[in-house]
């Protein structure tokens, strides 16, 4: 593990996540949450952990994704916070 | 206060890992959206995640995949020179769980919506008490 890709890495995901939870429609927090999964995903292959971010590409980044746009589409994008 | 800061610097990591977890916890107080408090669920499981992981990271080594050894021969395996994979396994059924909670929260969201027409908690609770 390189320290500064790890901290750069690190710093995408937080950066992801707080946006993730602040912005005020439901479709952005899917795709904002789809590079969220992506960067841990790309942190735990820096990490040696090769099993476990295939496993989290393929059903984080992908089907949660998914699943996620699926709920937008069938509920409302309006969101209060 | 001077022996303060290369002890944060030093693990800087687990400071980060901890931001990430209070990120989650503070979604899923504080967010009136059930959609977003599922995220910050998620966010939440995710960061533990990747505490464990790092935990099993070794300074120098490898991926635990053994190399030497095949066909018989005799070989010497150091277990310094290769990650720790049982955090590996043990998350990767973390991983699995953690999707099929989001499944079943979308599910329900999306039957929620159906019933009262909105995702918000203080309407859902409005809506709740005028029944």
């Amino acid at each position: 593990m390189h320290w500064p890709i790890d901290l750069i890495v690190l710093t995408f995901v937080i950066f992801c996540a707080i946006a993730a939870i602040s912005v005020k429609d439901l479709l952005g927090t899917a795709i904002l949450f789809g590079a969220y999964s992506f960067m841990m995903c790309l942190l735990w292959a820096i990490m040696g952990a090769v099993d476990v971010a295939f496993t989290e590409a393929s059903v984080g980044a992908g089907v949660s994704t998914v699943f996620f746009v699926a709920a937008v589409f069938r509920t409302s994008r309006r969101t209060k916070d | 206060m001077t022996d303060l800061l290369p002890l944060i610097v030093a693990k800087y990591n687990y400071w980060l890992y901890v931001i990430l977890m209070m990120i989650g916890l503070y979604a899923m107080i504080a967010k009136n959206n059930l959609i977003k408090k599922v995220v910050g669920m998620n966010i939440f499981q995710t960061a533990i995640i990747l505490f464990y992981l790092s935990i099993g990271y070794k300074k120098d080594a490898t991926l635990p995949i053994v190399e030497v050894g095949h066909e018989g021969q005799e070989a010497v395996v150091r277990a310094l020179d290769y990650i720790n994979p049982l955090p590996h396994v043990l998350m990767l059924t973390a991983i699995v769980v953690s999707v099929a909670t989001f499944g079943v929260a979308m599910a329900l969201a999306v039957r929620i919506y159906q019933r009262y027409q909105t995702l918000e908690e203080d309407e859902l609770r409005m809506r709740l008490s005028e029944e």
